[in-house]
Order: structure tokens, then sequence, then C-alpha cells
């Protein structure tokens, strides 16, 4: 079965392999395959490339090789899709302060649904999220799974300025701001945990494919792992699973 | 390495001008993980700034923008400029672009407002001494890493520039033929590969938009220019304005829901979630780079094949240049 269903120019340096247009685990899976296949073949004239929802951007240089020949070279990866095993995905447990001063929209997130704010910490760590992809900022990750009942409009206002490590939801998108920056999400907690320090040599946090699980830490715990994010600790703890190939993150 | 602190020797910033930042031809390898290239907006001026002091075409430089610093030389040193014309000066002697000089210790570099484009380079021979963050030297100011401190200059900062061998005048007055010195006007047309989201704007939209003379709005800078034009580019009602969020090209050229352009450059988002009408080709990203707020600019479709054509004719020149006089 052929995965890739349009492959397009992007300029001069870069190919668009699409992927069927819809979010799912399926597409997921298949653009990590996709993915691993390039990391295998190691093209000297491939640059970087890009996964994303439905597609994977693919650089290259054009001093190396043109575009059709490029084109037609990932064209015939797509058999080995199916032949490759798709990696183990890894999870990660992401501890969070909830509400209070680190999390001022948690009231009003909880006071939107009718709900305590017990619930709403309840709801947003009770599932695994799925990174789809990172993007927008340096190791942000696009997540999958929030859960319906908690899916709140942006801020009217957005702020000047939300810390790093700041979680937030923004329709139906949760996630966790990797620097300080303007935003209009609502800011319901802070994580400890640096999606970004680019003085370790692997910088990001995060990988598309990732599982990703928030949990609550109270704030004691909190400024511990604080102290020991500030040595460059990692406050995260990574496992490996199992992908069971019908699961779906939400 | 140095941590870009050094406090003898390099360059001193007397003042900093509008925003002047270290800049070499990107960042490679991150986009996936949401870190964008960054580089310099004007590849070619950079790469032709490098050659006129002899170093390889990816050494980092200075990138200025619009009105440039005051800089005082804290060693001798072999400097050319490129790109836009900032009226540069030697100790208040008026020099020339796309030429090389030697300074001496003590003497000042000075800079004006842009009489044409908008960025210019000043390479140093030896190179911007930064130290190179995740394989670049390049400045990514939103992140804040690479360059000086991961920020544009400011007053009082000591920049440390490479070593180098050789006799000063070795490398001094280089210059490039005018026939290599593209010329910045208020007016360009861009070329573009179309798509790759081309297929989500009526048929009309696509006329349009290769039919209408953009204008450049104030809202452009290092992400993106922002373009008005007369008409908006309507997408298929079945399509929409919204994709499932991709990665974006430098040159990429995205359309929202209002129907007005935005080209995305160095320092744009890795991905985005807006319909892309087309994508500059890559040695027209100079043009839009050199053309100032209240610019006018056009679109020409291309194919891929004549793009990459164009682009191998650019290589040749920039070969050719570099390989006239000792590196």
């Amino acid at each position: 079965m052929n995965m890739i269903e349009t492959i397009k120019p992007v300029g001069d340096r870069a190919v668009r392999i699409g992927f069927k247009e819809e979010i799912s685990d399926t597409v997921l899976r298949h653009i990590r395959s996709f993915c691993a296949v390039l990391e295998e073949e190691n093209h000297s004239a491939i640059v970087e490339w890009v996964p994303a929802y439905t597609s994977v951007t693919v650089f290259y240089k054009q001093e190396l090789v043109d575009y059709d020949d490029i084109a037609l070279w990932l064209e015939q990866l797509s058999d080995r899709i199916n032949h490759i095993e798709t990696p183990p995905a890894r999870l990660l447990s992401v501890p969070v302060l909830y509400g209070g001063e680190k999390g001022p929209d948690l009231k009003e997130v909880a006071a939107f649904h009718n709900r305590s704010e017990e619930e709403v910490i309840k709801l947003h760590t009770e599932g695994d999220y799925l990174v789809y992809m990172l993007g927008f900022a340096p190791g942000f990750p696009y997540l999958g799974g929030l859960s319906n009942d908690i899916h709140t409009p942006r801020l009217d206002k957005p702020r000047q300025k939300v810390s790093a490590g700041s979680v937030g939801i923004a329709g139906e998108q949760t996630g966790i701001y990797p620097l300080d920056s303007p935003g209009g999400w609502q800011i319901i907690g802070h994580t400890p945990a640096r999606l970004f320090a680019p003085e370790l040599d692997d910088p990001f946090l995060f990988r598309a494919g990732d599982r990703l699980r928030f949990y609550p830490v109270k704030k004691e715990e909190y400024d511990e792992l604080i102290v020991r994010a500030e040595k460059g600790e990692s406050v995260v703890t990574i496992e490996t699973v199992e992908v069971d190939a019908n699961e779906h993150a939400n | 390495m140095n941590n870009g602190e050094k406090k003898s020797g390099g360059l001193a910033v007397l003042k900093p001008g509008l925003l002047t930042t270290v800049q070499d031809l990107g960042r490679e390898g991150y986009q996936q993980f949401g870190l964008g290239t960054s580089g310099a907006m004007d590849s070619y001026a950079l790469q032709v700034a490098n050659v006129l002091v002899g170093n390889w075409r990816d050494e980092a430089a200075l990138e200025l923008t619009a009105a440039g610093p005051t800089l005082r030389a804290e060693e001798d040193m072999v400097v050319a400029f490129t790109g836009a014309n900032m009226l540069p000066s030697i100790n208040g002697e008026p020099v020339s672009m796309w030429k090389s000089y030697a300074v001496f210790k003590g003497d000042d570099i000075r800079f004006g407002s842009a009489v044409n484009g908008v960025r210019a380079y000043m390479s140093v021979r030896g190179g911007v001494d930064v130290p190179v963050v995740m394989g670049s030297k390049s400045t990514a100011v939103r992140a804040n890493i690479g360059g000086f401190n991961g920020r544009g200059l400011k007053k009082n900062d000591r920049l440390p520039i490479g070593k180098s061998e050789g006799a000063l005048t070795v490398h001094t007055g280089r210059k490039v033929l005018s026939e290599h010195i593209p010329d910045y006007g208020k007016s360009v047309c861009v070329r573009v590969v179309m798509g790759p989201q081309q297929e989500a704007f009526e048929e009309e939209a696509l006329e349009l938009f290769l039919n209408t003379d953009y204008r450049v709005t104030p809202e452009s800078d290092r992400m993106g220019y922002r373009l008005k034009g007369a008409k908006p580019l309507c997408h298929r009602p079945s399509v929409g304005a919204d994709i499932y969020s991709d990665a974006i090209a430098p040159g990429a050229i995205q359309v929202p829901g209002d129907g007005q352009p935005i080209i995305l450059l160095a320092d744009r988002q890795t991905t985005g979630g807006y319909t892309k009408i087309a994508t500059v080709i890559s040695v027209d990203l100079w043009k839009v780079a050199q053309l100032p707020p209240g610019g006018t600019i056009s679109f020409e479709a291309v194919d891929v094949k004549s793009a990459q054509k164009l682009w191998r004719e650019q290589e040749d020149i920039l070969v050719q240049l570099s390989s006239y006089g000792p590196r």
C-alpha cells in the first residue's frame, strides 16, 4: 500500500511529502517510519527534514541533487515504510505545579466549565498526550489528546510575557511554552522542565512521536525540582513504551 | 574559542545601529525541533563580503539593518562592506561599498542610514569570533542563542574577531565588478515556484497573485514581510485558509484568511498552519530582504528546474569571485 499521497516542490531546496490528510495515530506512525528510513539512509544531499501532522518536508542541497532526482528517490522509499520497525515511543512524565501564581488562569478555566480546580487538574493529568510534531518555537510540542471537557478559548487579551515552562490551554490544544514570550493561552500551571536547553548535547526535551503525561506536584516538590533543573539535571522521567498499532491517543 | 566577552582587540561598539547582528549562512538540522535557521537575509551580499576579505564564503559577518552602527577597531584588521549602501566611512573619510579596506587600531568605522536597500554586511578578515552554537554563529534573537550573546549588538559591546594570517595589504582594495553588484530598487519582481498549497486557491486568486503589485507594510522584519495588495486572494471555500501545520521553507508565501500574503524569511517559525501559495526561489530572496517598507513587489512563476539553473549560475559567480586572490 502506498502511504505517500503527494510529492511537491517547496521552492528550489525542499520537497513536501504528503501523507493522508487526517490527524491520526496511523498517519503519525507512517510519518515516524518514513523519518526512520530517512535517518537510516543518511543521504548525502539531504540536509534535514521536518515531520508534521500529515507531511514530511525534506530540505536538500541543490548543489548535489536536483528536484526530479530527489523526488524520485524519496518516492521509492515509500515501499520501505511498512517494512521498517517503528521505533518504540518514549513516555515522558512532566511535573506541573497547577494553579496559584504559576497557573493564574486555572480558576477561570474551572469556572468556565463549571468545575472545581481539582477536576480540571484531574482531567488534564489523566490521559496520555501524543507529540505530533515540534515547531512554532524551539522545542514546542504540538500535543494531541486534551480532554474535550476542558477545551477553553484563548484569553481575550494576550499577556505581554508568559514565562518559559508555563502550561496552558488554547481551544482544543494544550502545550508548554518553551521560551518566555507573549501569549494568549490560558495558563493553568508551570513545569520546572526545560523544553529547550541550548547548552546541552541534546537541547530538546521532546521529539515527534513521544507520549507525554502531566502529573501534579506540590509547591515543595516543585521548588526542589526548580533547583535541580537549574543545575542542569533532568526533572522528567522517560520510559520506553511499545506502541500498539490500534491505540488512539484520544 | 572565547565567550564573546574578550576585552582587548576586536571591534568596540560605540553606537549599535538599528539592529546589528552576527549572521552566517544559518543553522541547519534543528528545524524538526522547532529551532529555525536564522542566517543572513541577503546571503549573496554576505558571501561576497567574505570573499572580499579572503574568508570562506560561509563565515560570520555583521548584518546591519536600515541604519548602521559606529564601531571602533581595537586592533588592525581588514574589513569589507556589501549590501545596502549605508554610506560607510573610516575616520570620517567616505569609503566604497563592495570593496575591502585595511583599518588600524583606533580607527572609527561609521555608517549612516541606508540610501538604497535595507541590509548591509560588514565582514572582517578572520570572521567574527563568537562561539559556534548548535552548528552556527548566526544570531537567533527569539531563541536568544548564537551571535553575540544571542542578541543584537548594544553600546559598549566588544566583538571579538578571528585570527588571520598574512599582511593586511594582501586583501585590501579588493572589489567586485559592477556587473556582480545587485541593483537595490524600490520595486522588484520576484520569481516563485508555485505551491505547496496552490490548489487551496481559486483560479482567479492565482492569477491575481501573479498580476498584483504588492506593497511592503511596516510590519516587515527578519521573520517575514507582510504585504498588502488591492484585492484579497480568495481561498476555495471547500479548503479555507487553514491547513494542518507543516514546515515553512525560506521564502514561503503564506496567505491567512484575510487574503494578504506574508513572505517568511530567515527568522521565520519552522512550522505554520496557513496555506502557502508559492515559495520565493533562493536566488531572489535577497530582493525581498533588501526591500524597504513602502516598496513594491510582484511575482513571476517559474518551474523548479529554472530556479535550480539560476541558483547554479549564481553559485558559479560566487565560486569565480572567491577564486581570485589568496584566501
